[in-house]
């Protein structure tokens, strides 16, 4: 089959339900969308709506209750969560390698691309610091590279800059926006401030 | 040290001061607690019979350090309570990691833990006794009855505890169960992990005299049971204030280990 137009990700009737002791809540229902390759696509909407539901499904974090999730050959998701949960313990570097480790996906060239990547994005000289000693954008940057290391097809990224003030935030938007288009990715952001895809 | 300034140098002169000033009356209320003791024995206002001396209880330190057998006591208490901290720490661990591997059995659990953790293990006493003998076995058991049940429940409290949003992130990476333990659980839990230490080390002490007292021919706790039964008080008030010198030295080196790590 011939893809004409480009889809490397569809979504038809998505519905997720949370249940727990006293209810069940609704979370997300009759989700429709179609993701094209290096698509930039925001979802904005007010917090509690469901959109980091629609995240964890499609990251795999948590399971659909109906729907259809189609992606195209085994394309890799990569999942830029809220917060950087930069490990303490693990320098700037390791800290990278974490999601390679994982995937036993550790190669010299692997650690290679994440080196280049630190250097191509302003942190090569903080790469053996511990996380505690870099400023809050920086350590989303962090947060960003550790996900692109793994070399995901499509990203997801969960209002990564809503811990920041707000002129990180415009400066990060930014950075992260050209990342991502230099990279060639495929991303989906979720936020409920509207200047942020704006920006 | 020349490049401080001369607040920061008179702030640390200050500091300084201060920690002399505390040294200063820590040792002087010792010296004067021990001078009013000699003293009131001295002067026949109290019975030393009943209440001893601290020169009675330095000679009788002196004749148990010259026919060796303070030492000898010391190392049993010692050596015992050595081997019931590490068994205690690696039961806690194993039996903690396997009740935060698996919440099922953690949840069976449950129950039996808090009522072995809240029965006074003292009573459990003669049945060990009976069971493992009179032996140095018996009182390591006793130690571990103490020490191992609040280990197993600290550490699993704390692996439970570990920081949702570092365990979100492995699971994004699809993290196996292992990895999640080897690279987040235990790497995040090494202070929890040492904080336990310091107190398997004062329960396994706790546990080790409790069953020196109940049965046993050597050790500290010894000492102070038989010092008891033939009257001597001087026996049981040198061999409780050896006790605390050991404890603080026990729980010291811990506190070395736990710095040396932190450094890290």
């Amino acid at each position: 089959m011939i893809n004409v137009d480009n889809t490397i990700l569809e979504i038809s009737n998505l519905k997720k339900i949370y249940h727990d002791k006293k209810s069940e809540i609704l979370a997300i229902e009759n989700i429709d969308l179609k993701v094209k390759d290096k698509e930039f696509i925001s979802i904005v909407g007010p917090s509690g709506c469901g959109k980091s539901t629609l995240l964890s499904i499609l990251s795999g974090l948590e399971n659909k209750s109906s729907g259809n999730i189609s992606l195209n050959n085994n394309l890799k998701i990569g999942y830029m969560l809220q917060k950087d949960s930069l490990f303490p313990w693990r320098t700037i570097f390791e800290n990278c390698l974490i999601g390679l480790e994982v995937s036993n996906t550790l190669t010299e060239e692997s650690k290679n691309r994440v080196i280049k990547l630190l250097e191509t994005y302003g942190l090569k000289d903080f790469m053996n610091k511990y996380p505690d000693s870099l400023s809050g954008g920086m350590r989303q940057r962090v947060a960003l590279i550790r996900t692109l290391a793994t070399n995901p097809d499509i990203l997801l990224l969960d209002e990564p800059f809503s811990a920041l003030d707000y002129q990180t935030r415009l400066a990060l938007s930014d950075d992260v926006y050209k990342i991502i288009k230099n990279e060639g990715k495929t991303a989906i952001m979720v936020t409920h401030d509207l200047a942020e895809p704006i920006s | 040290m020349s490049t401080f300034s001369r607040e920061h140098i008179e702030f640390l002169k200050k500091k300084k001061k201060k920690k002399y000033f505390i040294l200063f009356w820590q040792i002087i209320i010792i010296i004067l607690f021990l001078a009013i003791w000699e003293y009131l024995s001295y002067k026949k206002i109290i019975n030393t019979f009943l209440f001893s001396s601290p020169s009675n209880i330095y000679r009788c330190l002196v004749g148990l350090y010259n026919n060796g057998d303070l030492f000898n006591h010391i190392s049993i208490t010692v050596y015992e309570t050595i081997i019931s901290f590490l068994l205690a720490n690696i039961i806690g661990l194993i039996v903690g990691t396997i009740l935060w591997w698996n919440n099922t059995i953690a949840k069976i659990a449950d129950p039996y833990l808090t009522i072995i953790n809240s029965l006074p293990k003292v009573a459990l006493g003669p049945l060990i006794i009976i069971w493992v003998g009179a032996s140095i076995n018996s009182i390591i058991f006793m130690a571990l009855m103490i020490s191992s049940i609040i280990s197993i429940i600290n550490i699993y409290n704390s692996f439970i505890s570990t920081d949702e949003n570092f365990v979100t992130l492995m699971k994004s990476f699809k993290s196996s169960k292992w990895q999640l333990y080897t690279k987040v659980v235990i790497p995040s839990n090494i202070s929890n992990i040492i904080n336990n230490f310091k107190i398997n080390i004062s329960m396994s002490l706790i546990g080790v005299i409790m069953g020196e007292l109940l049965v046993s021919k050597k050790g500290l706790g010894y000492l102070i049971m038989y010092g008891s039964q033939v009257f001597n008080i001087n026996l049981v008030i040198a061999s409780v204030f050896v006790l605390g010198i050991l404890s603080y030295f026990m729980y010291y080196v811990i506190h070395l280990i736990e710095k040396k790590v932190e450094k890290k």
